[in-house]
């Protein structure tokens, strides 16, 4: 790693003091001077003041979506790449409302997020005036914060707060909402300006005393277990985990959110943890004596019933947001703190206090035993019994042939399982989902949003015919922008995760998730087709032995998007699965196949 | 469940309120009263809430309040190291057989008539829940007519105040 400072968004050189401006040209100004280069949106009425000044920004890319949802996952891909802040523009009223999944979904998975709202004209506001919202109050519940500039002289400075808040401490979404006659009325520019948040102070030094406590409890557990969550991915402290982790010498679980926090192949991995994670992850956690939480929120779908999780396990609990911290289980050690620091001070205290011992010995009988349920439980499927293609190999294929260093977006539903269980990642923010909100039609828009971050990298959209269908639109953007995605749609021809429970709990009553999009059906629409339609590579897949070739000719076909429409068969099923409200240590390894073990206790 | 109740001290923002009932409404959490009015800092308002939780309830509503970007600090007042008033102002039915009656029992609560019509009065009362729920026990049968209620209005006892330390760089 370059060893560089992180560049500093700082004012052009010999800029006079302060410039005469409109509050438009000051919106695209603070933003070329917060080092912003590429934003994603869509004019209308009350933002038209400041898309004239963007069409001359030198130093600022605007990126026209086809839906102003778009344009917010497109930011969220963008920042979930990178740790950068994504933005999105929208005009006022369905503009801006067009927004609010991606604004949630970023408040769901701590997306650094600046939302930029046009507005009406602040003499007009609350008189139900054409291409009025009220979307302050309607995103409250769903940002980390927000504003309503109504006065020329505050953008910059609200500008600066929004970007400030988003991007520290617990990042999340920021709206700036603008009025129009903000837009147009004139300011004195100057930068930076004075950003005064009195309330907002992230705690990001943690406590030494807890740190300690923390240290010794992980020196006397037998069975300590490393819960890694998507903070660690936030807080860029991949690293430090790892070192922490080898030192401890402690089996690491990563959940959806923080696939690639950990490397997928080091021996201490243990799988993804959860309703759908590996079974060896998932009773790591139902018999540990010790859970190091790291960034980690025990969301339901990690915890199963959450009174019976984990039942014998003490908890270190770290967390830059104290809210997280004792709000399902309550921490024996809470530290609220930046991982990135409380990891190099954990492992100093744990190293302080076992010297030179060896842990890997001291661990070595609960080892053995996450070593025999990884020998007994090993990730993997069945063959289909229908002919068709096993979606789990289709997404196997595309992880190895492309390899680690891509970018793999995913929707929601049974692809993203697979797709968080059978791409090996091997670092960061190369898995981006939508895992707290599970916001179906996340993937081609924040595939696009992270191949606009990171050019040079493959990124893939592991997407499903339910998903593709909710935010496709924005393969125009992506053809006309020059954005070579690869989507891979992972085609059973259904809302096949609604199909499976319906399989699993109600007798196989298929109500309303048939999408006849696959194998047999009328095809409506025809994927290959549309993709030709939008100017992409089409290229449909139905036999096993077609699906390298396909894989082959998307990644090297650059000049344009390419979907990839692979038929799978509808009745494959995500193992292994928790159903919901029971105890973890009822998984079902495949359907009627508990882990024998699991009802010893 | 017991009532515990929360001084905020909070920047003047519009849609303060909204952010901080929201909070409560989104989280589940029961509000009993609020009571919002200025500081002696121009730009600082102070919000006493009383809220009906166990202690873990509480800290967690106290840990999303500190998230709101516009709010600066928060403190819980334990009764006995606070004074807590409520005000009241009640009109109460009144005639010439019962007003003296009545103006015994504002006497006894030292409370204050503010306004008096042949046949009513508006009677002011100020104390803690159990002397404003007392007084409205004994003139309820005269005849109650209206009832205006503050919300509860909390201030530690002593020299400390809730704004030293916020401002200091």
């Amino acid at each position: 790693m370059s060893t560089d400072p992180r560049p500093v968004p700082h004012p052009p050189a010999n800029k006079p003091a302060a410039a005469r401006m409109t509050g438009a040209e000051a919106v695209v100004r603070s933003l070329e001077a917060l080092g912003v280069t590429d934003v994603f949106g869509l004019p209308g009425g009350a933002i038209l003041p400041v898309y004239d000044p963007l069409l001359s920004a030198r130093s600022v890319r605007h990126i026209l979506v086809r839906h102003e949802q778009g344009a917010g996952h497109a930011a969220e891909g963008y920042a979930e790449s990178t740790g950068k802040v994504g933005v999105a523009i929208a005009t006022s009223g369905p503009g801006a409302t067009n927004l609010v999944t991606a604004i949630a979904d970023a408040h769901m998975d701590s997306v650094p997020l600046l939302a930029i709202t046009g507005q009406v004209f602040s003499t007009l506001m609350g008189t139900d005036a054409f291409q009025e919202a009220d979307i302050v109050g309607i995103t409250m519940p769903i940002t980390k914060h927000s504003f309503l500039v109504k006065d020329a002289s505050e953008i910059p400075g609200t500008i600066a707060a929004a970007y400030h808040i988003a991007s520290t401490g617990r990042p999340g979404p920021v709206l700036v909402d603008i009025t129009k006659d903000a837009q147009q009325a004139e300011l004195d520019f100057s930068w930076p300006p004075k950003v005064d948040l009195p309330g907002y102070r992230p705690i990001t030094k943690a406590h030494g005393k807890q740190v300690q406590a923390a240290a010794q409890l992980i020196a006397q557990a037998e069975r300590p277990v490393l819960y890694v969550g998507g903070g660690v991915i936030r807080a860029g402290a991949a690293a430090e985990l790892l070192e922490l982790a080898e030192t401890t010498g402690a089996p690491v679980v990563t959940t959806l959110m923080a696939r690639g926090a950990f490397p997928d192949s080091h021996p201490q991995h243990v799988g993804m943890p959860g309703m759908h994670g590996t079974v060896p992850a998932v009773l790591a956690l139902q018999e540990a004596d010790l859970l190091i939480a790291l960034g980690a929120r025990f969301d339901d779908r990690v915890t199963g019933k959450s009174e019976l999780f984990a039942p014998d396990a003490k908890v270190v609990h770290v967390d830059i947001d104290p809210a997280e911290i004792s709000k399902i289980r309550v921490a024996d050690v809470p530290i609220v703190g930046d991982l990135k620091d409380v990891l190099v001070d954990l492992h100093a205290a744990f190293t302080g206090i076992v010297g030179d011992a060896d842990r890997r010995a001291a661990l070595a009988t609960w080892w053995d035993r996450l070593d025999l349920l990884r020998a007994e439980y090993p990730l993997g499927f069945a063959p289909t019994t229908d002919g068709l293609l096993a979606p789990q190999y289709v997404i196997q294929r595309i992880g190895e042939l492309t390899g680690p260093e891509a970018v793999y977006a995913a929707g929601v539903g049974q692809h993203q399982m697979w797709a968080a269980q059978f791409i090996k990642y091997e670092r960061p923010n190369s898995w981006i989902n939508s895992g707290g909100a599970g916001t179906m039609g996340y993937a081609v828009p924040a595939a696009m949003g992270a191949k606009v971050a990171e050019p040079d990298r493959v990124v893939w959209a592991i997407d499903g015919d339910g998903c593709f269908q909710m935010t496709n639109q924005e393969l125009a953007t992506a053809k006309l922008n020059d954005i070579p995605i690869k989507v891979a749609i992972i085609n059973n021809s259904s809302l096949g995760m609604v199909r499976q429970w319906q399989t699993l709990f109600y007798d196989g009553r298929y109500s309303n998730t048939d999408l006849q999009t696959g194998h047999d059906t009328v095809r409506i629409p025809d994927f290959v087709t549309l993709a030709e339609a939008y100017g992409a590579l089409g290229i449909r897949v139905t036999r096993e032995d077609e699906v390298d070739a396909a894989i082959k000719l998307a990644l090297e076909t650059n000049d344009r998007p390419v979907v990839i429409d692979f038929v799978v068969s509808a009745d494959a099923m995500v193992w292994p699965m928790v159903p919901q409200g029971v105890s973890n240590s009822e998984i079902k390894y495949a359907r009627e196949h508990a882990p024998a073990f699991s009802e010893e206790d | 469940m017991s009532t515990h109740v929360l001084s905020l001290l909070v920047e003047d923002k519009p849609g303060l309120l909204t952010r901080v009932a929201g909070l409560f409404a989104r989280r589940g959490f029961n509000i009993e009263s609020l009571a919002v009015g200025h500081t002696e800092i121009d730009g600082l308002s102070r919000i006493t809430v009383a809220v009906d939780v166990d202690e873990l309830p509480l800290e967690q509503v106290t840990k999303q309040l500190n998230k709101l970007v516009n709010v600066i600090k928060i403190v819980e007042l334990d009764p006995d190291q606070s004074v807590q008033r409520e005000h009241l102002l009640v009109k109460v039915r009144v005639d010439n057989t019962t007003r003296s009656q009545v103006l015994e029992a504002v006497n006894l609560f030292r409370a204050r008539v503010v306004d008096v019509a042949t046949d009513a009065l508006v009677i002011e009362v100020t104390g803690d829940s159990g002397k404003t729920n007392a007084f409205l026990k004994v003139i309820e049968p005269y005849g109650i007519r209206e009832i205006a209620q503050s919300g509860l209005l909390a201030i530690g006892r002593g020299p400390k105040s809730i704004t030293e330390r916020v401002f200091k760089n």
